[in-house]
């Protein structure tokens, strides 16, 4: 199995493109900083917000049966869909009934996490990706590296290449509004031609029925206004209460994934539009599997701001693709060994545990302390390889025997310091990206027992 | 069993002894001028914004601004000297030539330079997104300070569609560099109208 570590080893190859990734997401958590400090009530906010989604997830089953009732009373077209397969076959059936080969489609994680375009695609649909950094890492036969910011690792001189290749720009022009003008004009003729458009759920009201959709771009709007049948697809989890809280949601979303104070767009669709159709597609996926593990259960408060991405030291040096999984970054490394532990055991270990993630996460999920507990879990069931785990019973068993410990702390002093060659080589993974220190002569406990009586 | 009693039988299962719902009036309330600070933050996020008092005023500027104004159409017929009223049209799809678009909006957010826009002051819903230059137009005096207050001016009102449109399309999508103009309007025209 291809690992986080290998992937990351090989994303470190180009050491300045590394540092140039992790300046650009550090810039945008200065953004997110700038933004947060304007705001005096921000920590109440964030406790207000995990407060309403901790009431959202002991009340799900009810919350989800009335958002049911008041859609369909607007006039929408509720389906659920248990996992992925299901999720998929729902989309595909809706397109096959309107005889759609071709639909345009906003940002989604849900729709990334089940593989949707794959899935169509392989059905003979066309689907075009519409929000500029997915439509360039789909040109390129790519998934998104980042949840806001799906071609954060492209260059603008590597998109003004792609563009030229398959939008006719300029040669050479690596211009970022020539070509943000270019993909506007090639996809304002895609919305103009689809039939059906796809879309994410950002959140979804109990109370009333309606659900919200944040762009910055306006391409969710272009799509479902101009089609005739808009797909909505969401997880359970993200179910609001009452209208009124996405006033606490909208405050935090925004600022904390880019900094903004809001996004351009936050649409909020209560029934369909004269002679057109909405479904929407509440996806579990795991989802209720996650509510039930106590520790972990917190994780589906997220709201998908990407902020913990951004701040995080291993994501910002390791990217997004060395995660292998739709959401990457540290919430995406909580939520995906709930998903599969066996191929993503390795992710909870993608972390340094520095706790950054946490204190910057709008509805305060513990995401440092689940990566913690997720090692654990993972260890318990053998998940991880078994050199680490006899690694740490050896060093279990060494640092509860106070004469071992003394007697290999001796050996290991006088071999870092008599024969480094046998630490200072390829074979120890430590020393790879580090220099080794210069072990002392004597033990703490030798220098105390030997200056116990000097008292001046 | 079908995969909704499926999903809710196993949501149900899962889901933790019920907690309660924080409350959300504590916040604290800034005294700062609601008119400047939205004006402030819309031209922050791309947008401008001007304090008007007639319709002629407004005409007056957008003539300067968009000398070279392709097909402007307005929802409010108070623009029937500068653009044609909106009506009869049926396909959004006919929007597409739109240069500038007039609407009215409810009301505005200070913290964040947004208008509350619904449904029926769009004509149809695609309207303002589909056009190159989008103009709006409130009372200044409808400037709430967040969004809580926002949300308790909507109420339960009731609309089909809404929105809140904060400044123009925009991405940074290539190298973070902030560009105007993403799918929709490419620029973004605030008229707050005061006493005249």
């Amino acid at each position: 199995m291809v690992t986080h570590a290998d992937l990351s080893e090989q994303f470190n190859i180009d050491e300045p493109r590394v540092n140039w990734h992790d300046e650009t997401l550090w810039w945008v958590r200065q953004k997110r900083d700038k933004a947060v400090h304007q705001i005096p009530e921000w920590e109440l906010l964030r406790e207000t917000a995990s407060a309403i989604k901790d009431n959202v997830l002991s009340n799900l089953s009810e919350y989800l049966a009335e958002f049911e009732e008041q859609a369909k009373k607007n006039g929408l077209i509720v389906h659920w869909a248990a996992d992925d397969v299901e999720h998929n076959k729902i989309v595909l059936s809706i397109l096959e009934q309107h005889g759609v080969k071709k639909i345009v489609k906003s940002k989604s994680m849900l729709t990334e996490e089940c593989h949707l375009n794959n899935y169509l695609e392989t059905n003979g649909v066309e689907v075009i990706d519409t929000d500029l950094g997915e439509r360039i890492v789909q040109l390129a036969e790519e998934t998104p590296s980042h949840i806001v910011l799906p071609c954060i690792h492209w260059k603008k001189e590597e998109i003004g290449e792609l563009f030229h290749k398959f939008l006719g720009t300029p040669e050479g022009n690596a211009d970022p509004i020539l070509l943000t003008h270019a993909a506007r004009e090639h996809l304002r003729e895609k919305f103009l031609t689809a039939k059906i458009a796809i879309t994410g759920v950002n959140f979804a009201v109990a109370e009333t029925g309606e659900f919200v959709v944040c762009t910055n771009e306006g391409n969710a709007d272009m799509g479902a206004h101009l089609a005739d049948v808009h797909i909505a697809c969401m997880g359970i989890e993200k179910i609001i209460p009452y209208r009124k809280h996405l006033g606490v949601f909208l405050r935090l979303l925004a600022r904390s994934a880019t900094g903004q104070p809001i996004t351009t767009y936050s649409s909020h669709f209560s029934n369909p539009g004269p002679g057109q159709e909405i479904h929407i597609v509440v996806v579990d996926n795991g989802r209720s599997r996650q509510l039930g593990r106590q520790a972990f259960r917190n994780s589906l408060k997220c709201i998908r701001c990407a902020a913990c991405f951004n701040t995080c030291p291993v994501y910002r040096r390791s990217g997004g693709h060395s995660y292998h999984t739709a959401i990457a970054g540290p919430i995406g490394s909580i939520l995906a060994p709930n998903l599969d532990m066996k191929n993503y055991a390795d992710l909870p270990f993608a972390s340094t545990l520095c706790g950054s993630c946490t204190n910057v996460c709008p509805v305060k999920i513990d995401i440092h302390q689940q990566l913690y507990t997720w090692r654990q879990e993972l260890v318990k069931d053998g998940y991880v390889a078994p050199g680490k785990k006899r690694a740490m019973q050896l060093m279990a068993a060494v640092l509860s025997n106070p004469s071992w410990y003394r007697f290999s702390g001796s050996i290991g002093r006088w071999v870092m310091r008599k024969m480094k060659f046998l630490i200072n080589n390829k074979f120890n993974l430590w020393y790879r990206q580090r220099d080794m220190p210069v072990a002392p002569e004597e033990s703490f406990r030798d220098w105390y027992k030997n200056n116990k009586g000097n008292k001046k | 069993m079908n995969a909704r009693d499926k999903i809710l039988n196993a949501v149900r299962l899962n889901q933790p002894a019920s907690l309660p719902l924080p409350e959300l009036d504590h916040y604290v309330q800034t005294n700062a001028d609601r008119l400047q600070h939205f004006m402030a933050v819309l031209s922050s996020i791309g947008g401008f914004a001007h304090v008007v008092k007639s319709t002629t005023e407004m005409i007056g500027i957008l003539e300067n601004q968009f000398p070279l104004a392709g097909r402007k159409l307005a929802i409010n017929e108070s623009w029937k000297d500068y653009a044609t009223i909106f009506s009869a049209i049926k396909d959004p799809h006919d929007l597409n030539d739109v240069d500038i678009a007039i609407i009215d909006a409810h009301f505005g957010v200070a913290e964040n330079g947004s208008l509350w826009v619904t449904e029926e002051q769009m004509g149809l819903r695609a309207f303002p997104f589909i056009c190159q230059h989008l103009v709006a137009v409130i009372d200044a005096k409808n400037i709430v300070p967040t969004m809580l207050e926002a949300y308790e001016k909507i109420g339960q009102s009731d609309y089909g569609f809404g929105v809140f449109i904060a400044g123009p399309s925009k991405t940074a999508d290539i190298e973070q560099s902030l560009v105007l103009g993403a799918h929709g309007p490419k620029t973004m025209t605030v008229f707050l109208k005061g006493e005249g």
